[in-house]
């Protein structure tokens, strides 16, 4: 049997890791922890890491639907903001990029440049612009203004056009020449070939509109119509701190990306890592 | 394009078939292209291009959206922006001042402790996979989760952090301490994402590279300096680059964890933004806000890159 020599490089190196991972774990731990007290023993002193006594309160009064702090709804509400703009974006983004990438029609790349070059424009230019439309719309308080507004970004379009780019021709042509036509080649051949790009694109859509805090906030009034970053927001504005309740809505609030992180990790890490390669 | 292989042979057969003519890529009625692109180009044209242009023709009013009238003011909004002692100058900068701080404070410690980290995760050992997760965690939480948890963990009385350090500091309420927080704060919310971005340019350079400097008698130190930084030289400028655009968008951090306070010390640009435009529905000054902060913002860019390239030329 080999074993791994122990070097004083090798103990600094798993020093650092182990310093390192409790910096990043310990406040989560935290947040756990305390959203399983009771609001006296979160502040007080001297702090225990564990729950004394150990209780779901916080969450039977966050998870009921007729609360004061409606965490539920605001749950409900981001999934579906979540789902629908995700649908959106993923839908009509594979759409566009295909025709971009493999139609040749007057206008494409006078189009392409301007979708691409509005990569490049920070998104805080949109916000007042956006907000006087979505009013005239009449999606103010509305889930509408937090689904369809940001579908019009250009990320999803540019990266799954790099991916139909990147498949081979021979398929589709084949397809051509079976007398297939572009919805049928669009849907049977291409869409399952770009599933590894659709998934990636489906979770970082999904992460980001699940995250957005500074659009909802101002969009959204009604507390029960709130997604769950906006609700946390207002409730930590709220006079009365009742910390397990925070907490307990911020581990609502992290359950799914979590989740979703752990299921898909390597759709994430990897389209994070390539975006960083194509710049 | 003619196809030539020998998938295309029973394709030419298929009953029903139609003749291929001009060539595969170029089929479909002349409207096909277009009805793929048309409910994407609806909204980016609705809430993208039109936002644009629409954003900068506020800015030359006195506009509120809730008001009848909304006078045309030319650049009136911007002259004001600009003159000492008008209404919104000194707000405004001290709110750009905010932003450049942060940015200043920020950025260098996002550029350089995501590269220790990924430097770290760069090696072979057990549970590699598993320590990269544990850092880019947080990242997928997002502002609110990380926001609400640190203004907890802050808190002067019954934080975590002034329980272990064993002094009330005002984390939240007083500088410099705030600005470290907010720092703090951001880095331990985005290392990750900039970790995994160096981690995957790491990866990209030759271990021959490496092989080579060795064979010469190279150092650990001397490795670092002359293979690995110079190997991930893309990468830094667009580590950078983002790292630059996240700061100037800053807004979370300082809406969650100090308000603002002390004062309006901690109130970024886009804060001020938010509140000039939504609080007190003065769209048309917010919008020339917006503007100035992108064209100063880009003014930033050009010079980084302008820097970078000079560095290299030389």
């Amino acid at each position: 049997m080999t074993r791994v020599r122990v070097t004083p490089g090798r103990v600094l190196f798993y020093l650092v890791l182990l310093v390192l991972t409790v910096i990043f774990v310990a406040p989560l731990l935290w947040m756990v922890s305390t959203s399983f007290k009771t609001n006296n023993d979160a502040t007080a002193l001297p702090l225990s890491w564990l729950p004394r006594p150990f209780t779901a309160d916080a969450y039977s009064r966050v998870l009921t639907t007729a609360s004061e702090t409606p965490v539920l709804r605001w749950f409900v509400n981001s999934l579906a903001a979540g789902v629908g703009n995700t649908a959106l974006i993923v839908a009509f983004d594979a759409l566009a990029a295909y025709a971009l990438a493999r139609m040749r029609f007057p206008g494409r790349n006078l189009i392409f440049g301007v979708i691409v070059s509005t990569l490049f424009v920070p998104p805080f230019l949109f916000l007042i612009p956006n907000y006087l439309i979505v009013s005239r719309l009449g999606w103010l308080d509305s889930l509408l203004a937090v689904i369809v507004p940001s579908a019009g970004g250009a990320f999803g379009v540019f990266f799954l056009r790099q991916f139909f780019l990147s498949l081979p021709l021979e398929l589709e042509e084949a397809a051509l020449l079976e007398g297939a036509n572009r919805w049928q080649i669009f849907t049977r051949i291409v869409l399952p070939l770009a599933r590894p790009a659709l998934a990636t694109l489906t979770v970082l859509s999904f992460l980001t509109n699940w995250n957005d805090f500074v659009w909802p906030i101002y969009v959204l009034f009604n507390p029960a119509h709130e997604t769950l970053p906006a609700g946390l927001g207002t409730l930590q504005n709220a006079a009365t701190t009742n910390y397990p309740i925070m907490m307990a809505g911020a581990v609502v609030a992290s359950v799914p990306v979590i989740a979703l992180f752990i299921v898909a990790q390597r759709h994430v890490i990897q389209s994070v890592a390539h975006s960083g390669l194509k710049g | 394009m003619a196809v030539t292989d020998a998938r295309s042979a029973p394709a030419r057969a298929a009953p029903g078939g139609r003749e291929p003519s001009r060539g595969g890529v170029r089929r479909g009625g002349l409207l096909t292209p277009y009805l793929f692109l048309l409910p994407y180009l609806v909204l980016f044209v609705g809430f993208v291009l039109i936002p644009g242009v629409f954003g900068f023709w506020v800015s030359l009013h006195d506009y509120n959206y809730l008001l009848p009238g909304k006078p045309w003011v030319g650049f009136g909004n911007y002259v004001d922006l600009f003159t000492p002692g008008s209404r919104d100058s000194g707000d405004f900068w001290r709110a750009m001042a905010a932003t450049g701080i942060f940015t200043v404070l920020s950025v260098p410690l996002l550029l350089v402790c995501p590269l220790a980290v990924a430097l770290l995760l760069n090696r072979t050992f057990p549970g590699r996979s598993f320590f990269r997760a544990v850092f880019f965690a947080p990242y997928v939480l997002g502002v609110a989760v990380v926001g609400v948890l640190f203004r907890f963990i802050l808190d002067p009385n019954i934080g975590l952090v002034n329980y272990y350090l064993g002094h009330p500091f005002p984390w939240t309420t007083a500088v410099p301490w705030a600005w470290v927080s907010l720092v703090g704060m951001t880095v331990w919310w985005t290392l990750g994402f900039n970790a995994i971005i160096y981690l995957a340019g790491l990866q990209d350079i030759p271990v021959e590279l490496y092989e080579a400097a060795r064979v010469d008698g190279a150092s650990r130190w001397d490795e670092f300096w002359n293979v690995t930084l110079p190997g991930l030289r893309p990468v830094l400028m667009f580590v950078l680059t983002v790292t630059i655009l996240a700061s100037a968008n800053m807004f979370g951090q300082s809406y969650l964890l100090t308000h603002g306070a002390p004062g309006t010390t901690t109130r970024t640009a886009i804060m001020l933004v938010a509140q000039t435009g939504f609080g007190s529905n003065r769209q048309g000054v917010a919008a020339a806000m917006s503007y100035i902060l992108a064209v100063v913002l880009m003014a930033v860019s050009v010079l980084n890159i302008r820097l970078l390239q000079r560095r290299e030329g030389s």
